[in-house]
């Protein structure tokens, strides 16, 4: 493993446009590739708009693929529930996957990513 | 806001549950008291019986500790028994003197065990056994004395004597009837109980009808009636319990022989909520654990304010808990007007097995020394299962109905922790009993849950019901009607009715109709909501895409690394040189990891990305295939053999049939998945005998099969009827997927729904209805028009959802 310098980085933390509300279905989601993995959009039906790492805690499994209902998904792989808000999983399973901030303004999707890639 | 206030009287087994309930449902809804006349948390008083055996200790029979409520910030108070409850001024008044006031009063005070009012009976020495006081002093008594008495032959008597027995004492069981536990037993399982029992080194006075209890400072025997005597030193009255009603008498509710509430749990005065033993519904009282836990989960829903869930009583099964003794009874074991009685008696290996038939429906049962169907026959029993179609074999249990492919043992008690017992998501038996211990769970479900143990193909279901039973007892779930999932209380059979009825066309419009309590129904009732749409509409219902689970939303296998697996449909399995090649240059084209021949009689290229999905279809489209379906819930493949073509036994074209076929129903959607196959003579190359819908060809024309199950459980099929012509086939086909379309329960595969309408039922609508045949077949060629539009093609070509396939964004 590698020792990361000490000098830190402040970084702007920047809103990045993704693209049009009405490129996600309601009640579904899309994918936006990034240097650090996919991270998937959804959209639940009153129009929240939540962003979460698209890696089920359980084995991985690509959440925006999975049914949304409420602000949750089931995971397609093995149905575990993920709220949409904190990407923790429902109990009684545990875990946890990473969420972004994201927002919508005149019908346009901008999400925050964190500067530098995620250590994983 | 101040909180409400709730007060719960009785610290036992049911109220502490309606709290737990109440505490997922409206955490934070109210100021929560408890009053508990025993000196304790809340305990699993089922589990007193293996205390007193020795098998368990107090601490792990603890359900509730003094954290548990602090946690959850209630006020508890040990030891304190309510005298007084002023109603006017919603308060509660302990024997010590303690006030507090409430807005919600929750009784659950649970029964008095019955004391026989005969001389003698307050001496030291005689006991109830109803709580860790009771236990207390048997065990105590069994560490000074030797002789014990127990008066009562029921299930709470026989558990008392053996944990006496046990403890080293020398037990004699006094019984009133010459039969034990004539409320779960007929007379042979009583009998061998009895002997067995005997062996173990009980003693039985039967047909003895106590009169006095001897003794001047403590007991030291018991006269009977008829003048003789027995020598005692500990006395256990184990003769029946009365609900617990004498604080709710005093203050006025209105009470019959226990507190009467409706189906909310509500009583007379609608601030006061009542559950467990001391509650009457509908003119019963129950006294087992599990009706009182769905007493509960209403009594919380409205409690919370959510207004909707009603109890409308319960169906209860017992097994009694002495280790080595495997006993179960359900319903109306006694028969009766109109009732018959099936019995398989082996004395020999101590088995005696009888269910009470009424109408060809399970009305009781009675099981000894093999109770591995118990939760079977208990099953068909609530569903009221027409049974006249198994009969034969039903004794012999639901392995026998077909080969039981997978797993086949049945003692669990015997296992070691490290026994794995769901081979699907690897769980072993000491994973399942620490969950339940240490999460402490109840319910078949929560065991699910938690562990996932016979969650995904559910073979294992009957183990893991052991090990709850062995690990908190038996509280086999007894609800009448099981609604579709938790977003709702109708049934599925009431929803399809509700769509029918009120001609609902969208899942908004039968989620308002219906009443769901949740905004969006949850990713098991959308689905089946979705197909029964389509089923009920065709043409007219727009397919709601986010309500299919993925497979059927991308038209192709999910695969575990979330890569996809692509199946061209290859119809009756025959293909050609130029089919092969096409394949060939799409797997190279598209680097197609994997290429290989399926169980189905076609081709599966495995590892395809996601957005290489719609081009390579387009380009499998070039070569004329279509979608295989092989990811829905809708006709898979069509199997057949060579047949009369090629083949030297051949009696019919099988190979062309199946093809007619497949043709015919391709594209169907179906409440589970639908697979067919052709086989030209009985040898039967083409498996038919396993298939939803199988034909068999013979010299004279075609026996049809259906019914059949390859999977998780093998089941052979059910010989529907024979037909002459190729014709007949299809139209019985069409006929036969329509009925299981429009009637079958989402999920529920050929199989287990024939296991539950009965193979008669089947036959009277396919092959004895001409009328109803033609009508079934009509609808079922009218919804295919709409159905075989090649999914492929439309996203290929048509643009049909792109937003599925392309990420919204690629940042760099
Ligand atoms: C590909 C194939 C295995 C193979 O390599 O041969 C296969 C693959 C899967 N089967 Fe199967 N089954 C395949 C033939 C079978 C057969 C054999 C047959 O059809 O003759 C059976 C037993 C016969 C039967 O169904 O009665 C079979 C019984 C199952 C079952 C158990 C069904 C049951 O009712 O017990 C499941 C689980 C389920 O459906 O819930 C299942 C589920 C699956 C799933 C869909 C698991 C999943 O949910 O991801 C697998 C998808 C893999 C993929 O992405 O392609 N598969 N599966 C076969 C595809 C045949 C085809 O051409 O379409
Ligand atoms: C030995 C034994 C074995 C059993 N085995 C099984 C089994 O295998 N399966 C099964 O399903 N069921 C079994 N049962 C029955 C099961 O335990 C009861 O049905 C269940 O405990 C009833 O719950 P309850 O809350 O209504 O009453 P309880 O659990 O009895 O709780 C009532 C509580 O209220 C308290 N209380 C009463 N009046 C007052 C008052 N005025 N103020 C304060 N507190 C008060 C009592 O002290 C008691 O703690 C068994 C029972 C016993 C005793
Ligand atoms: S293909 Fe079928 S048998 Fe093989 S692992 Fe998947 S579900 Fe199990
Ligand atoms: S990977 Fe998501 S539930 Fe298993």
């Amino acid at each position: 493993m590698t020792v990361s310098s000490t000098a830190t980085v402040i970084a702007m933390k920047q809103w990045l446009e993704v693209g049009k509300l009405e490129d996600i279905p309601a009640l579904g989601a899309r994918v936006v590739r990034t240097p650090r993995g996919d991270v998937a959009v959804f959209r639940a039906n009153d129009d929240h708009i939540f962003a979460l790492d698209d890696r089920c805690p359980h084995k991985g499994g690509p959440l925006s693929q999975g049914i949304v209902f409420d602000h949750k998904v089931a995971c397609p792989l093995h149905n575990w529930c993920i709220e949409l808000q904190t990407g923790c999983a429902v109990a009684p399973d545990e875990g946890h996957t990473g969420s972004y901030p994201v927002k919508v303004e005149q019908g346009v999707v901008y999400l925050q990513l964190p500067a530098a890639p995620a250590a994983r | 806001m101040s909180k409400e206030k709730l007060v719960l009287i009785g610290n036992g087994m049911a109220g502490v549950r309606t709290l737990e309930e109440l505490l997922k449902l409206a955490p934070e809804h109210y100021e929560v008291t408890v009053f508990g006349a025993e000196p304790y948390g809340n305990y699993n008083r089922i589990l007193l019986s293996p205390v007193l055996a020795g098998e368990k200790t107090i601490e792990e029979i603890m359900l509730n500790d003094d954290q548990w409520y602090a946690d959850n910030h209630i006020t508890l108070y040990k030891g304190k028994k309510v005298v007084e409850v002023n109603r006017a001024r919603r308060e509660v008044i302990a024997a010590d003197g303690t006030v507090t006031k409430y807005d919600r009063l929750l009784f659950a005070t649970g029964s008095n065990p019955f004391i026989i009012p005969v001389p003698g009976h307050e001496l030291p020495g005689v006991v109830s056994f109803r709580d860790i006081y009771d236990v207390d002093a048997m065990l105590a008594a069994s560490k000074q004395h030797r002789h014990a008495v127990v008066i009562g032959g029921g299930l709470l008597g026989l558990e008392a004597a053996n944990g006496l027995l046990k403890q080293g004492m020398d037990v004699t069981v006094v019984h009133l009837l010459d039969t034990l536990m004539e409320r779960q037993l007929d007379k042979p399982a009583a009998t061998l109980l009895k002997s067995s029992l005997e062996q173990r080194g009980l003693k039985f006075l039967m047909e003895a009808q106590t009169a006095a209890i001897l003794g001047d400072d403590r007991v030291r025997g018991v006269r009977f009636k008829d003048g003789s005597e027995v020598e005692a030193d500990l006395v256990v009255m184990a003769v029946g319990i009365r609900p617990n009603i004498e604080l709710a008498k005093k203050i006025g509710l209105h009470c019959e022989r226990g507190v009467i509430v409706n189906d909310t749990m509500q009583t007379f005065d609608p601030r006061v909520y009542a559950v467990g033993e001391c509650v009457q519904h509908r003119g019963t009282s129950y006294g087992l654990v599990a009706p009182l836990f769905e007493q509960a989960k209403v009594c919380a829903n409205h409690l919370a304010g959510f207004g909707y869930a009603r109890y409308q009583g319960s169906v209860t099964s017992t097994k009694l808990k002495v280790t080595g003794i495997d006993l179960f009874s359900a319903g109306e074991f006694g028969g009766g007007e109109g009732c018959e009685d099936v019995v398989y008696k082996d004395p020999g290996h101590g088995v005696y097995k009888k269910l009470v038939l009424k109408d060809n429906k399970i009305h009781g049962a009675v099981l000894y020394g093999d109770t591995v169907d118990g939760a079977w026959y208990f099953q068909l029993m609530r569903d009221g299962t027409d049974v006249s179609d198994i009969r034969d074999g039903l004794l012999f249990g639901q392995a026998h109905l077909g080969d039981s492919g997978h797993g086949g043992q049945n003692a669990v008690a015997a296992m070691a922790d490290n026994a794995e017992i769901c081979g699907c998501n690897g769980v072993c038996k000491g994973t399942i009993v620490k969950a339940i211990t240490s999460k402490g769970l109840f319910t078949l479900d929560d065991v699910r849950a938690h562990t996932k143990a016979s969650a995904s193909c559910g073979s294992c279901t009957g183990l893991v019901e052991q090990i709850l039973a062995n690990t908190v007892g038996d509280y086999s779930t007894s609800s009448k009607e099981k609604p579709m999932c938790g977003c709702t209380d109708h049934t599925h059979e009431q929803v399809r009715k509700a769509i029918q009825s009120q001609r609902l066309t969208s899942i908004r419009a039968v989620m308002d109709f219906c009443e769901w309590h949740s905004a969006d129904g949850c990713a098991k009732c959308r689905p089946a909501l979705n197909f029964y749409l389509i089923a009920a509409w065709p043409g007219d219902v727009k397919d709601d895409y986010q309500s299919r689970f993925i497979n059927e939303r991308a038209h192709a296998n999910i695969q575990k690394d979330g890569t996809y697996s692509v199946v061209p449909r290859i119809w009756g399995g025959v293909t050609n040189a130029a089919e092969l090649r096409a394949i060939a240059d799409v797997a190279d084209k598209y680097k197609v990891p994997t290429v290989k021949i399926t169980g189905g009689q076609r081709i599966d290229l495995l590892g395809v990305k996601k957005e290489d999905l719609p081009r390579m279809w387009g380009d499998l489209n070039k070569a004329g295939f279509v979608s295989g379906h092989a990811y829905g819930k809708s006709l898979r493949t069509v199997k057949t053999c060579v047949g009369s073509e090629w083949c030297r036994f051949g009696t019919q074209d099988s190979t062309g049939l199946g093809i007619k076929i497949e043709k015919m129903t391709w594209g169907s959607w179906t409440p589970h998945k639908f697979k067919i196959a052709v086989s030209g003579c009985p040898r039967n190359c083409a498996e038919a005998t396993i298939k939803d819908y199988g034909v068999v060809c013979v010299d004279s024309g075609y026996e049809l099969h259906v019914g059949g199950n390859g999977g998780v459980k093998v089941r052979a099929t059910d010989l529907l009827c024979k037909v002459e012509t190729e014709e007949q086939v299809m139209e019985y086909c069409g006929a036969f997927m329509q009925v299981y379309r429009e009637e079958a329960q989402y999920l529920e595969r050929t199989a287990p729904w024939i296991e539950r309408v009965g193979l008669s039922y089947v036959k009277q609508r396919v092959v004895e209805d001409a009328a109803g045949r033609a009508a079934l077949y009509q609808r079922f060629l009218e919804s295919q028009q709409h159905a075989q539009v090649d999914p492929w093609a439309e996203r290929a070509e048509q643009g049909v959802d792109q937003h599925e396939f392309v990420p919204l964004k690629h940042v760099v």
